[in-house]
């Protein structure tokens, strides 16, 4: 298939991963921000490719572990409701709340649809004009400018019946909050590439100068990632910090203009709480004022719903990188994905969950047993 | 693992509340699999239910009779290259072929919901009259229920069939040795997306049509020819990884396959990139898996080819002791990872 099998090619990722032992010369940790490079990495092994000096660290960067539990909590009370038509990208609906999940919800007669885009929900709504439409906005840069556009649209053509629970986070307050953490032992990150799609990469330049940190924008498939790593270490190795472009074929130095316009429009940065992580200042979306008739918030009367999360959890740690998933005795054992423990379970694109699909037996296998 | 980490219990999430079914117990994964374990097996626990085969195969005087059912609840009733009645006879009368048997004849069971168009009715009838000539099999008893206006959807159909054994060799993931030549009968994933694809209002540049089709011809032929066929499955829910994972499970043996050596339509591969699916977990309707000694790998390779169901059968791997009871994969790149049973269906990624 095009533009996916020259990006998985085995004699290139062997030559690359080659090429990065050689340049290797002491320990390095570096921090891939994204779910979707961890997803990559675990399911191709790519970490087993790679010099024991080099460790992985697993970022903040899936959607659907951020999301904090007050907002899941605040997902399945609307969505129990039976006016509402709840929609959903498909992984938050395994994600527990206090009471249960999503799937539970429709199981128990919510109108819970899964979605692949947010404009879909808001085509329920024209289509539904008796029932109320609510969208769980959730996700990164990535996922803000389709979801800005929906209720962009909903706002020209009066449409009353849908709104959006909003949980957007940013990413590169994040890494600062990571980065400027006492126990912090990311070296050099891979940025998320298709957050830089949209964002373009001028914001991580005063990151990578104010904590000496090398950033490389790094794409998703097995030979980006490899080449992210080997850029990444080649910084290092030289004391270099600076930001650097692996991901050329998709993100511009500018990113996407009218994507960041459209959602300068609908959102305004506030504090968001991640969860595991907590409250980080202006790291995350709001609707605008004009626009605040879509808050799902507001509409249901849950803005002022606030639960307290324990932040003793691993998941946390797994977040920031200071642990690896196995490093839970839970891991496997109370917590698998049919009952998660914590969110960085619940997602294929958490680590936990990664490592649960792909690494459960590596110990086992590997002393034979 | 490190020992000496003490983890306080203190978690942001309380444990899921499972007190309900909820659709991931259909999904032909790990929860449909405890579901089974816990609640059913134990409470009809027989020598038959015991070897969780697709179908049963029990004695009848000096011959062996295979038994099997299932329901058929998809949505869409109809989609492209099939419909609700092709499923429900190629499904059954495939069950019957798994455990190498010779389909006789099937049952058919429709629960109907007040309001069905008769039209519907007449045209799921005839897919199944038209799908049991092909598998040359009779449908020779029935029963029809209607229920009230929505509590069903539109048509439920169960089949069950009964199938002679003509061998003797039995057909279980226990008759499964080290060494065994693993075979899979055509490409992969194409009835998951084709489904996906209707219900969810996906557009593709081309309709991807289901694969559906009896799978009895060419494993009769495998048999005939003196095959010794140590097992055989079909891939339905769940696909090929967590089919093998079951026979990787019940054999207590490690099965390892190729990524390259596993063919996917790229229309299908397409569309698992867009969703972020992986094409080993999609359902399929008329693929198999066929283990037999390495030595007859490549005659019944050439039996099975001969037969356009099963025109693109290939060798995806081997049998080997350890890891026991694991299923690995060798990735494109060259490396080797676990493929584990998902939860429930998989679900489609944010981004």
């Amino acid at each position: 298939m095009k533009f996916v099998d020259e990006y998985r090619d085995q004699d290139k990722s062997e030559r690359i991963a080659k090429t990065i032992a050689a340049v290797t010369t002491r320990p390095w940790s570096i921090m891939e921000v994204c779910g979707g490079q961890t997803h990559s990495i675990v399911r191709y092994g790519i970490d087993d490719l790679l010099p024991q000096k080099i460790t992985l660290l697993h970022g903040p960067g899936c959607p659907v572990c951020v999301t904090p539990l007050e907002l899941i909590d605040k997902a399945l009370f609307i969505a129990a409701r039976t006016e509402v038509i709840f929609c959903s990208f498909g992984d938050m609906l395994r994600v527990p709340g206090s009471g249960g999940d999503l799937f539970s919800v429709k199981a128990k007669g919510g109108d819970v649809r899964i979605v692949y885009s947010p404009l879909d929900a808001l085509k329920l709504a024209r289509d539904n004009p008796q029932r109320q439409v609510v969208f769980f906005a959730v996700g990164f840069e990535t996922t803000a400018p389709a979801n800005a556009m929906a209720v962009f649209q909903a706002h020209s053509e009066k449409i009353t019946n849908f709104s959006i629970l909003v949980s957007h986070v940013l990413v590169p307050p994040a890494m600062e909050a990571l980065l400027s953490a006492p126990d912090n032992r990311t070296q050099g990150f891979l940025a998320a590439g298709h957050v830089c799609t949209v964002m373009g990469f001028e914001e991580y330049f005063p990151l990578a100068q104010k904590y000496h940190v090398p950033i490389v924008v790094t794409g998703f498939e097995p030979l980006d990632i490899l080449q992210g790593i080997l850029m990444c270490v080649a910084q290092l190795e030289q004391g270099r910090a600076e930001v650097e472009n692996q991901y050329a074929r998709s993100v511009q130095r500018e990113g996407n203009r009218p994507a960041q316009a459209l959602m300068a429009k609908v959102f305004r940065v506030v504090a968001r709480k991640w969860r595991g992580i907590g409250e980080i200042p202006n790291s995350g979306f709001a609707l605008r004022e004009e626009f605040a008739a879509f808050d799902a918030e507001t509409r249901f009367g849950v803005g002022d719903y606030h639960v307290e999360e324990d932040s003793e959890c691993i998941s946390g740690q797994v977040l920031r990188g200071v642990r690896k998933p196995r490093e839970c005795p839970a891991f496997g054992t109370r917590c698998t994905p049919e009952r998660p423990l914590g969110a960085t379970m619940v997602s294929s694109e958490g680590a936990c969950a990664a490592y649960y699909q792909y690494r459960r037996h590596a110990e086992r296998s590997e002393s034979g047993t | 693992m490190t020992k000496n980490v003490t983890f306080t219990g203190g978690c942001p999430v309380p444990l899921s509340n499972q007190d309900h079914v909820t659709l991931a117990h259909g999904g032909g994964g790990r929860m449909m699999h405890n579901l089974l374990e816990r609640i059913v097996i134990p409470a009809f626990g027989n020598q038959p239910l015991e070897s969780r085969h697709d179908g049963a195969v029990i004695k009848v005087g000096q011959g062996r009779l295979a038994f099997t059912t299932d329901s058929y609840v998809v949505h869409p009733l109809f989609f492209p290259g099939g419909d609700i009645g092709t499923l429900a006879v190629t499904g059954t009368v495939n069950d019957l072929a798994m455990c190498g048997a010779r389909p006789l004849c099937l049952s058919a069971g429709f629960i109907l919901e007040e309001g069905l168009p008769l039209a519907t009715l007449e045209r799921v009838v005839a897919s199944m009259a038209r799908t049991a000539k092909a598998a040359n099999v009779n449908i020779v008893t029935g029963d029809t229920k209607v229920v009230d206006r929505g509590k069903g959807d539109g048509i439920y159909v169960n089949t069950a069939g009964i199938g002679v054994v003509e061998h003797d060799l039995v057909i279980a993931p226990t008759s499964v040795r080290p060494g065994d030549a693993i075979l899979l009968s055509g490409d992969v994933g194409r009835h998951g997306v084709a489904i996906m694809a209707v219900r969810e209002g996906l557009q593709f540049e081309t309709t991807i049509e289901t694969d559906c089709a009896p799978l009895a011809a060419p494993v009769l032929d495998l048999l005939a020819a003196g095959i010794e066929v140590h097992c055989l499955r079909d891939l339905t829910r769940g696909g090929l990884a967590t089919t093998l994972i079951e026979i990787a499970e019940s054999s207590r043996l490690h099965i390892g396959i190729g990524e390259r050596d596993i063919a996917v339509e790229e229309n299908v591969r397409g569309a698992c990139e867009i969703l972020g699916l992986d094409p080993l977990y999609l359902a399929n309707e008329g693929r198999f898996v066929a283990f037999v000694p390495a030595a007859q790998a490549e005659r019944a390779l050439q039996i099975l080819r001969a037969h356009p169901v099963a025109a693109n059968a290939t060798r995806i791997g081997t049998v080997s002791e350890s890891p026991a009871c694991l299923v690995t994969l060798q990735s494109r790149i060259g490396t080797r990872r676990i493929l584990d049973m998902h939860s429930g269906e998989q679900l489609p990624r944010i981004c």
